[in-house]
């Protein structure tokens, strides 16, 4: 069953067409790639599903839902978790008020409550940090939770974002670049993490990547957009053979896109 | 940052952390309530030992630390640069004046204008708040300053109701019921703000460790990103504009009441401008900071009346030096301070608990 699905979604800035007429599926528990050569839409395409640009024309529902209107914060509160490319943490807070704000959207206190401080509230709070603790060890950064974020090392900044998104409990979690910047050994744990969040929390996943090892690694299905235009898609091993992949990423000149591997934008 | 102000400026540097050093917060977060129930103490015995002109003067950085207070929720906390807060004090002091003075025969006792007046002003907030919505930083700066203006010159010239610039006097003194006693001298007033000041510090306080005071830091730091978490923007820029104005519309009415008599010429620029100076300089996000900057920047104009044409040359002087030498502020926010520390903290709330 589709949880996320958009038609002919299509997006312009000014004259150019970042994102044309793509049609785009994703099931329950599975790992989708969203690949694609340097500005070939892909941020773009996750911005229009987070809610933080409109499309142009198309449909895009979630969980049965349309959401093409709605505000970022709404979309979250269904249930789409985000990272985002250069990461994008609250640097000046803690790693652990980091993952507290992540669960904005799932706490009810107001201001009435946060004066008086009542017992609800006190619950909730309690009830938030504990969660956090457990999230910030989930992906492995209990030791760290005092610290502040722009403190962190890079990769833990990369899991820390990733703990923040998964704090909204979302049902579907898209990651823009999860190793961009990483080591191999740092891309393999993230390949493994991310196969647990499939496994362990029952999540769909859509990524963008630029590492091929990782997208051949985790993904159960990949589509490739060139030009804002949807190309292809099909398993990772397929995407691997056709044509007009390979000619998106080495094709057009010979000086673009040398190689498949680390493209951080 | 950093690579801005290198080289000889460092030692300086170095040295005012020792001058103004990071004890102050370390004392501050270790000892919290022994201290603060001592800065209380210190509060409320201050006054016996002053003139009634001190006293004066004492009610007045009271003020000023409630509206900073106020402001620092907008600016410290939720990151909306606010160049026009004086209008808010300016309103919740017309209000009373107008509810509670002989231009319209009204005497409404001052502790129900409380309620109506912070309302009004609140509304007042969200009415800014809604057209600057989309802005950030120096474009919500120029909005805001102009709304402040705006409000000052429709006081100016709203004769049949504000009396303009000949302002409007005799305002009742508040009363306190059942006792049937009047505030009329400088310390009660002086009391009657001390109170509001805990008050306001008390709230400020506990919105800042709450989710609400969580969403508006993630919102300062990246609003995009807070979005993405579930932050409603538009409904939290609101209420921090709503809460932040309703601290200077209780600010207001008390200043009213004290006076006895206002004039738009009590509500100008400036007003606004040392607020918010006294925020930066006590350290933007920090509520005891903005106590300490409210004694700096209104306390230290009255000692250094004997150079009174100087006075303005050496608060220049103080707020670039406070800039480049120690840009965080005299306190600094509590997420600001030093990991360890709160690792520390946080390490013995959890024995404890």
């Amino acid at each position: 069953m589709a949880i996320l699905e958009a038609k002919g979604v299509t997006k312009r800035f000014g004259g150019l067409l970042a994102v044309d007429a793509v049609d785009f599926q994703i099931d329950e528990r599975m790992i989708a790639g969203l690949i694609g050569p340097n500005g070939a839409g892909k941020t773009t395409f996750f911005n229009i599903v987070t809610g933080v640009h409109r499309p142009d024309s198309g449909s895009i529902s979630f969980c049965d839902r349309t959401i093409k209107n709605l505000k970022p914060h709404r979309i979250t509160e269904l249930g789409i978790g985000r990272t985002f490319q250069n990461i994008r943490l609250f640097a000046s807070m803690t790693a652990l008020e980091n993952v507290l704000v992540g669960q904005h959207c799932r706490l009810r206190s107001g201001v009435v409550g946060a004066i008086v401080r009542d017992m609800s509230t006190q619950n909730e709070e309690r009830y938030a940090w504990r969660r956090a603790e457990e999230l910030l060890e989930f992906v492995g950064l209990q030791e760290k939770q005092d610290f502040l974020a722009k403190n962190l090392p890079y990769g833990d900044q990369r899991r820390l974002e990733i703990a923040r998104a998964l704090a909204t409990r979302p049902k579907l979690l898209l990651l823009d670049e999860p190793t961009a910047g990483m080591n191999p050994q740092e891309t393999r744990e993230l390949t493994e993490f991310i196969r647990r969040l499939k496994t362990e929390l029952g999540l769909s996943i859509l990524l963008i990547e630029h590492d091929m090892k990782l997208v051949m690694g985790v993904c159960d299905r990949v589509t490739v957009l060139d030009y804002g235009v949807k190309i292809a898609e099909g398993t990772p091993t397929e995407m691997q053979r056709n044509p007009r992949v390979i000619e998106a990423y080495l094709g057009r000149t010979a000086s673009s896109q040398p190689g498949v591997g680390h493209g951080a934008s | 940052m950093s690579s801005v102000h290198k080289g000889a400026f460092d030692s300086v540097r170095d040295w005012s952390h020792r001058l103004a050093p990071p004890w102050i917060s370390q004392v501050l977060g270790r000892h919290k309530r022994l201290t603060l129930a001592t800065l209380f103490l210190l509060a409320l015995l201050l006054p016996l030992r002053a003139d009634s002109y001190q006293v004066h003067i004492l009610g007045y950085i009271g003020l000023f630390a409630m509206m900073g207070v106020g402001l620092n929720v907008v600016v410290g906390f939720a990151g909306l640069l606010d160049l026009g807060y004086v209008a808010f004090f300016a309103i919740g002091a017309y209000t009373y004046a107008l509810l509670a003075s002989p231009q319209f025969g009204l005497h409404i006792p001052f502790w129900f204008v409380i309620p109506v007046a912070v309302a009004i002003a609140a509304l007042a907030g969200v009415l800014l708040g809604i057209p600057v919505l989309r802005m950030r930083g120096d474009y919500l700066a120029i909005v805001t300053l102009g709304f402040g203006e705006i409000i000052r010159l429709v006081l100016n010239n709203l004769d049949p109701v504000t009396r303009g610039p000949q302002g409007l006097s005799s305002i009742d003194r508040p009363s306190i019921p059942l006792i049937s006693f009047t505030l009329d001298t400088p310390i009660h007033f002086y009391y009657l703000i001390l109170i509001a000041c805990v008050l306001s510090m008390f709230i400020a306080g506990r919105l800042e460790n709450s989710r609400v005071g969580r969403a508006w830091v993630a919102m300062r730091e990246d609003e995009d990103a807070a979005a993405a978490m579930g932050v409603d923007l538009i409904k939290y820029k609101l209420l921090a504009f709503a809460i932040g104005a309703s601290f200077a519309g209780f600010g207001g009415v008390i200043f009213a009441a004290r006076q006895g008599s206002i004039f738009p010429a009590d509500f100008t620029l400036m007003v606004s401008i040392n607020v918010l100076a006294l925020v930066i300089i006590g350290g933007m996000g920090s509520i005891p900071g903005v106590v300490v900057g409210a004694i700096i920047l209104v306390g230290l104009p009255e000692v250094l009346r004997d150079i009174q044409q100087f006075r303005m040359l050496v608060f220049g002087a103080l707020l670039v030096a406070m800039m480049i030498f120690r840009p965080e502020g005299f306190i600094s926010a509590a997420r600001q301070r030093s990991e360890v520390q709160r690792i520390r903290e946080l390490g013995s709330v959890k024995t404890t608990s």
